[in-house]
């Protein structure tokens, strides 16, 4: 009877006796967690929010969220007697007169700035690996609104304390509100309590960003884990990793401990960052007033992209019969977002209608083994990415020392031709590395020994590839994703019947479009792979063999 | 755990091996004993083959690790002292103070959790024997039976409640729950007056002096003499109340004469009789977003926003050179007082700052 048996009989017993958990937890304690290192990234987001729990609250007890005038006479002399609301003094007064203040300040900011990139490298890894097919749809709808309320987390989160910087934020803010046809005038006055800046919008803030939002996250957080505990993780192609299972460490005690440390990483990085990286100084910036801004106003990297399109949208104002539609402000405020968030939000269900799959997917796929999608994931980041730098053009115009004009001049045209191009470079460095991949099932690594034969020839020893490397290699031709066709000489197949059929057929046959595997070689290890990892709910019709058939027709004259 | 085995070694081979005889041996622990009441059939069954190692594959590397590992929770313990004496030992109350104090506390902390991560990390890599693990997975759709299963339990339900069945109830219901969920959105109304015109006035009226934002001092508009100046002035009484600033706040800028372009019927231009003696006051809130309009070039005359870069012909009434402002920003007209101070002669003439729907 060791220590350990003990404490599981004794305490153990005391708990199962009242929540009989011991079969439960048992299997709890031995689910498997694949590794990878992007599945990192996720745990990037998780636990960063849980630094901004931790910090926030410290902050929660100091922090005063109130816009009565003071003067304030504080440990800041650069700032003595200078008029600030009470909100501005307490973030002064937490920086300068609470021991750890400024610590806990610069690490929640730093931890949010973390949290959203996270939530964001987290989400684009999710897309460029398919991770979102079917079961995970719901987890993906869930992350996306969580990064969504991620940001607005983050901008009423530095808006609160009421410096010159943040409370330009609001101003633009009100100024976004009251360019909503019909009800904007009434939404800002409602959220102000009057005109701004008024008296309320700091505690209003305050009560959302402390409260509402972390409880939503919160709230969905929990909901993310759960399903993705529910449905297990997905794995990376690899030897013997099929759709059927999971191959990986078990959570206890492995999982258990690389995660634990992963959060002291995160806990001890953002600390870092803090010790040694100014973020957010409300004390250089000053008090918010009306009149004053400084050059180079930036707001964080997250609202960025917002920032860009509110800088690069021609002058668009319409006034129809005593109404002013102000789409210079309206537009580009809602109509990127909406476009990215729109986009994101319905892809799972339109790749799934394009390709006619329906089935569970829980190896991911290389992002090259999905030529079309990782191009348009590749389009909408150069998108957000071209907003995101417009954003910071001042700072573009000085760096490159370029007119100030000329930035926007030129992202006005990037907008639309930079998701061209990167569609179109994407696609072709995807086919290209299959085709790499392709040369490396066929012949093997290069081993960089030269052998001279008896005739005098040279030629290079190559090693066939590991039969993990080949498993991953040929990870592609389990990618059923073709449907049925409309053959030259056949019947078209139902769903590609009628205008919306004939749409689907050439909309699959973009999307599809892959390299096929070599015949011969490896393709049968790889069919019999390919077989091995299909879960024994397949419903599409078409076997891969085909896919790869028809495919290479359509590869090769690409 | 591994510091309580060694003496417990043997006991534990031993219960590894049949667990029944030791047992019949030994006091039994109390969580066994309850189990007379109701003995476990499956109790007595032999162990199940162990599914992860019990030691690492290379324990002479395991070795090196644990006195890494151990070293570097070390390190974290007096990290963590330090944090606490860092603490109790520096104080803040100023910006130099603050510095110190936030170094070695960020310093004490970010090395407390760092050590604490990168030992665990060796530890799992290097002392836990590595695994790898396969785990079934199983169609995540419930099988047919269940499903109908489930459909039969949910329709019996309905049923018997009678929310099919009658339609009285269901519509009432319906009806009840409609003002109940438009009733959270009615008492939000107090959270603001409503706009009525308020958005198309400032405080400046006939004869209201303007200050020098800041020191707060009215000016004489000969004091005003440098041409290509700029200043920001406010209304008089109110250069602390940000309310009134954050649609008041005014621009003025001293032109050479000549330089002003006048408007023409049908023409843009600065409305001169507006002006005095060259001096032009714009609205300071953009007219795209509400950023004020600090920037200032001398030399093109353009007034530029900061936020978006909208940019506005300071000698044309402020006409849109180039960004998202949909509109001039408003002139102010402005004269002087009897002592020669400048005033405006009366408030905007069109609503200040960004556009709204009701701006016709």
């Amino acid at each position: 009877m060791t220590a350990t048996e003990k404490l599981i009989d004794g305490t153990g017993g005391w708990f199962d006796d009242r929540l009989r958990g011991a079969q439960i937890t048992r299997t709890w304690l031995r689910k498997i967690f694949p590794d990878h290192w992007s599945f990192l990234l996720g745990e990037i987001a998780l636990y960063s929010f849980v630094v901004l729990l931790l910090t926030g609250t410290f902050l929660s007890l100091f922090f005063q969220p109130s816009m009565t005038d003071v003067v304030y006479h504080g440990s800041y002399t650069p700032l003595d007697g200078v008029h600030m609301s009470q909100a501005y003094a307490s973030t002064l007064d937490i920086s300068f007169d609470v021991r750890g203040g400024l610590l806990m300040r610069q690490i929640h900011h730093w931890a949010a700035i973390l949290f959203v990139a996270a939530i964001m490298v987290h989400l684009l890894r999710v897309f460029f690996t398919g991770a979102f097919r079917k079961p995970r749809e719901l987890n993906w709808l869930i992350g996306l609104t969580m990064w969504v309320l991620a940001f607005t987390e983050g901008l009423f989160g530095y808006s609160l304390p009421d410096d010159l910087l943040s409370g330009t934020g609001l101003r633009i803010l009100e100024g976004v509100l009251l360019s909503i046809p019909l009800v904007g005038t009434y939404v800002t006055f409602f959220l102000f309590g009057g005109e701004f800046p008024g008296h309320d919008i700091i505690p209003r803030l305050y009560v959302i960003h402390i409260l509402l939002i972390p409880g939503l996250l919160l709230a969905l957080i929990t909901a993310h884990l759960l399903l993705m505990w529910h449905q297990k993780h997905t794995q990376m192609p690899g030897k013997a990793r099929t759709d059927a299972n999971v191959v990986g460490q078990p959570f206890y005690p492995y999982f258990m401990a690389k995660t634990g440390a992963w959060f002291l990483f995160i806990f001890g990085v953002t600390a870092l960052l803090s010790t040694f990286a100014q973020t957010n100084p409300i004390w250089i910036y000053g008090p918010y007033n009306p009149s004053g801004i400084s050059a180079g106003s930036q707001p964080d990297f997250y609202m960025g992209f917002l920032e860009g399109a509110l800088r690069m949208w021609p002058s668009w104002h319409w006034n129809v019969g005593g109404y002013s539609f102000a789409f210079s402000v309206f537009l580009p405020a809602f109509l990127p977002l909406g476009l990215i968030i729109t986009g994101l939000a319905v892809w799972p269900f339109v790749e799934q209608w394009i390709t006619g799959d329906r089935r569970e997917h829980h190896v991911n796929d290389r992002p090259r083994n999905a030529p079309t999608r990782t191009a348009i994931g590749m389009a909408g980041v150069t998108f957000y990415g071209i907003l995101w730098l417009e954003g910071a053009n001042d700072v573009v115009a000085r760096f490159l020392n370029i007119s100030l004009y000329l930035t926007t001049e030129i992202a006005r045209y990037a907008i639309f031709i930079g998701p061209v191009v990167a569609y179109w470079v994407t696609k072709r460095i995807c086919l290209g590395l299959q085709r790499k991949d392709n040369v490396l099932l066929e012949h093997g690594v290069e081993t960089g020994i030269i052998r001279q034969l008896p005739s005098g020839e040279y030629t290079e020893l190559t090693k066939p590839v590991s039969e993990h490397m080949r498993a991953v290699l040929e990870a592609r031709a389990t990618r059923p994703q073709i449907e049925a066709p409309a053959g030259d000489d056949e019947i078209p197949a139902p769903s590609a019947r009628g205008a919306m059929g004939r749409l689907r057929v050439s909309l699959n046959r973009v999307l599809t479009e892959s390299i096929p595997l070599p015949i011969g070689n490896g393709h049968g290890d790889g069919h019999g792979n390919g077989h091995g990892a299909e879960p024994p709910a397949v419903t599409a019709g078409d076997t891969h063999s085909d896919g790869a058939e028809r495919d290479g027709g359509d590869g090769t004259g690409a | 755990m591994s510091e309580t085995q060694p003496s417990q070694d043997l006991p534990q081979e031993d219960g590894h091996q049949s667990r029944a005889p030791h047992r019949v041996i030994g006091t039994p622990p109390p969580a066994q004993a309850r189990r007379v009441l109701a003995e476990e059939p499956g109790s007595t069954a032999p162990e199940s083959p162990r599914e992860l190692p019990a030691s690492p594959a290379n324990p002479a590397k395991a070795k090196t690790a644990e006195r890494i590992v151990a070293a570097l929770f070390i390190l974290s313990m007096l990290a963590s002292i330090g944090f606490i004496a860092a603490y109790v030992g520096l104080e803040v109350h100023s910006v130099d103070a603050t510095l110190r104090s936030n170094l070695a506390l960020g310093l004490s902390m970010g090395i407390a959790f760092m050590a604490v991560g990168a030992g665990a990390t060796i530890w799992v890599r290097n002392i836990m024997p590595d695994v790898e693990q396969v785990e079934e997975r199983h169609t995540l759709a419930s099988t047919e039976k269940e499903r109908k299963a489930f459909k039969k339990t949910f329709t019996e339900g309905a049923e018997a409640s009678g929310f099919v069945k009658r339609p009285l109830l269901r519509r009432t219901l319906i009806a009840a729950s409609v003002p109940l969920a438009v009733a959270p959105l009615v008492i939000l109304r107090d959270m603001g007056p409503l706009p009525g015109t308020s958005l198309r006035h400032t405080v400046w009226r006939k004869g209201m002096r303007m200050v020098v934002y800041g020191p707060n001092t009215p000016l004489r508009a000969a004091d005003f003499s440098i041409p290509g100046q700029m200043i920001t002035v406010a209304p008089e009484g109110y250069t602390e109340n940000q309310d009134v600033l954050a649609k008041a706040v005014t621009i003025i800028i001293k032109f050479a004469p000549g330089v002003l372009v006048p408007n023409r019927p049908g023409q843009p231009g600065t409305i001169m009789n507006w002006t005095v003696d060259n001096i032009v006051a714009y609205s300071k809130i953009c007219t795209h977003v509400g950023c004020p309009v600090a920037l200032y070039e001398q030399t093109t005359h353009r007034i530029l926003c900061p936020c978006h870069q909208s940019t506005f012909d300071a000698t044309n009434g402020a006409q849109i050179l180039f960004g998202p402002a949909p509109r001039p920003l408003p002139q102010l007209p402005i004269g002087t007082d009897a002592d020669g101070f400048l005033i405006a002669t009366s408030d905007f003439h069109e609503p200040i700052g960004p556009a709204f729907w009701e701006l016709g």
